[in-house]
């Protein structure tokens, strides 16, 4: 884990290393002197050969600074602090209602496997996955909150107002968010849960009569769940891009909002600082969702 | 895996093209798959033979037509500036599946190239796959944004970031096809007769991991698609110019409250596309899928 997060790392720095000419000059854009690209050349290493400027910038990292914004001027870890709690209400809501979607669903379309539940469950499945997010949001947005007003249409309240105020502006991104993201989940609860179904055991609990319900509840959707945590962090990855694109279209401030406009400025700090972090949180929680499958099945053994 | 069976007893042609005739007959005999592959037929038409298929030029400007409803002479209705939806959606689909097509065709072929390397060369295993699981652990569309942020906004950066996003799918799954093939006694016997390592990779174990590759292929098609329209929705993928579906559901965004079917149509014709892709894939693996095999 620790040599995957060494590479992102250095992706991440020669990420931003791929453009073509000055850092400096792009980041600063046309109109810049030469003094002040001379100038943030200097401030930002960039005068210095690149291996120095690699070392330099990993060096910083360790101690958790991930560099200035050129265009807020401020830490990038202060940017994205400020924006971190949209973000991290709308991905928890949209886990809760994909979950809520896509765990019933898949395991009503196993019970019921090549009935018409099924086919128009998996139906449901395909199209969630072929719906883009931002375009889902722009239709809802404008039957819900512009027609008929029952959400706030755009924005998130001031800090200074209560928490459940802030919250209702993430009803109908998260919906949006949720909706499109059960698919993975309604497929993968769906086949884990077939796996489950044709095991003895379940053939064994038939045959001592075991009702089917019991059957279904008790003996193989207790089994049948546990593959579907490890889902959960791909499904983490495909909330954040959501999350990107869905703030955008609803003018949430949260830190996807934050790169598309650092995107926007070419503020690469942000950018760079933004790409640590989701891979960063990404590749822990797909660690703790290990460690978790270890608890809760203890036929797993590392 | 049946299919290195075959090939290892090499079947006489006429059984071959009867098996293949057999597996065309299954692939399409599946509901889906055939309203699939119908749809994304109607979309490839529509992108091949756009310039005889819409009634207006998708770039004309009628200023006096302005954000019309659909109606008789525009289908879709027609836009801030007066041109034809319906003309633009059409002409939209060239762009969007040249994207998704290139895209394919360019993270296909280098994922090949880095998953066999690393499934063939144990030395080469672990470098190669660590740098495909760090780029793995950005989500899709941040990687791409931030890799457009860098080159440009560019129809050709577009492409360019996609396939950079893309490729380490491809790779994995080659990879893990791969490392089963190559332990399989013809790939020994190749060995043994002193065949190059290149002749080995390209001609003995390529076609045997043909199927992985085409399913991971039409959903990768599938999700360049959708990338790409939420990149131009976004204003970092392809320039507004351009006629994509991402582009026009973007410019349509301001007038949604007046004029729906600026976003509704382009929407549309995404979902077609990429609903119809994942038809198709999914009936493929459904096909090719070794623990299903048997049943055919």
């Amino acid at each position: 884990m620790a040599i995957v997060m060494l590479i992102v790392a250095t992706l991440v720095f020669f990420i931003t290393r791929l453009a073509p000419g000055d850092p400096a000059a792009v980041m600063l854009g046309e109109q810049a002197t030469a003094a002040d690209i001379a100038t943030l050349r200097a401030s930002y290493g960039l005068d210095k050969p690149l291996p120095v400027q690699f070392a330099y910038w990993l060096g910083e990292l360790a101690r958790g600074n991930l560099g200035q914004s050129i265009f807020l001027q401020r830490p990038v870890t202060q940017a994205l602090a400020e924006r971190a709690e949209p973000t991290f209400f709308l991905t928890l809501f949209a886990l809760g209602i994909a979950m809520l979607i896509g765990v019933p669903l898949g395991i009503v379309a196993a019970v019921w496997r090549g009935r018409w539940v099924d086919q128009a469950f998996s139906g449901f499945a395909m199209l969630g996955a072929s719906v883009p997010s931002f375009w889902l949001g722009l239709i809802l947005m404008q039957i819900f909150a512009v027609g008929l007003g029952w959400f706030p249409v755009a924005g998130y309240g001031d800090p200074g107002v209560p928490l459940a105020d802030r919250l209702r502006h993430l009803v109908l991104p998260a919906i949006v968010l949720g909706v499109v993201n059960s698919a993975l989940i309604l497929r993968f609860t769906r086949a884990s849960m077939l796996d489950v179904l044709g095991e003895d055991h379940i053939r064994t609990a038939r045959a001592k009569g075991v009702t089917e319900r019991r059957v279904v509840l008790h003996h193989a959707l207790r089994n049948a769940l546990i593959p579907v945590v490890t889902v959960l962090g791909l499904t983490f990855a495909l909330l954040i891009g959501g999350a990107i694109v869905t703030e955008t279209v609803f003018g949430l401030p949260g830190i996807g909002n934050l790169v598309v406009s650092a995107v926007l400025r070419r503020d690469y700090p942000v950018i760079q600082g933004a790409l640590l972090v989701i891979a960063g949180l990404y590749v822990l929680i797909n660690l703790l969702i290990d460690l978790l499958y270890l608890a809760i099945d203890p036929r797993v053994k590392y | 895996m049946s299919a290195t069976d075959a090939a290892t007893q090499a079947p006489p042609a006429p059984t071959r093209r009867r098996a293949a005739s057999v597996i065309w007959r299954k692939l399409f005999g599946r509901r889906v798959v055939l309203v699939g592959a119908l749809m994304l037929a109607i979309v490839a038409v529509a992108a091949l033979f756009a310039p005889w298929l819409t009634p207006y030029d998708p770039t004309a400007l009628r200023i006096l037509d302005r954000l019309q409803s659909p109606r008789g002479a525009h289908w879709f209705g027609t836009d801030e500036l007066g041109r034809d939806v319906f003309s633009r959606v059409i002409f939209g689909a060239r762009y969007s599946l040249m994207i998704g097509a290139l895209v394919v065709a360019i993270s296909v072929t280098c994922g090949a190239l880095l998953g066999l390397a690393a499934g063939y060369f144990r030395k080469l295993d672990g470098p190669i796959m660590r740098v495909v699981d760090a780029l793995m652990s950005f989500p899709d569309i941040l990687l791409a944004i931030a890799l457009v942020a860098v080159l440009g906004a560019s129809m050709t950066n577009v492409i360019i970031a996609l396939s950079i996003v893309y490729t380490p799918r491809v790779a994995r799954v080659v990879r893990a096809s791969t490392l089963v093939v190559r332990e399989l006694l013809f790939i020994e016997a190749a060995q043994a007769l002193g065949v190059s390592t290149w002749r080995i990779l390209l001609l003995h174990i390529l076609p045997n991991i043909a199927s992985p590759i085409l399913v991971q292929a039409t959903f990768i098609f599938a999700y360049a698609v959708l990338a790409e329209a939420g990149l131009s929705f976004l204003g970092v993928g392809v320039p507004p110019a351009l006629p994509t579906w991402g582009t026009m559901i973007a410019s349509g965004q301001q007038f949604a409250h007046q004029a729906i079917w600026l976003v509704v149509f382009p929407g549309f014709a995404i979902i077609l596309s990429a609903l119809s892709l994942q038809m198709v894939g999914d009936g493929l693996r459904d096909l090719l899928d070794p623990k299903l095999r048997k049943t055919l």
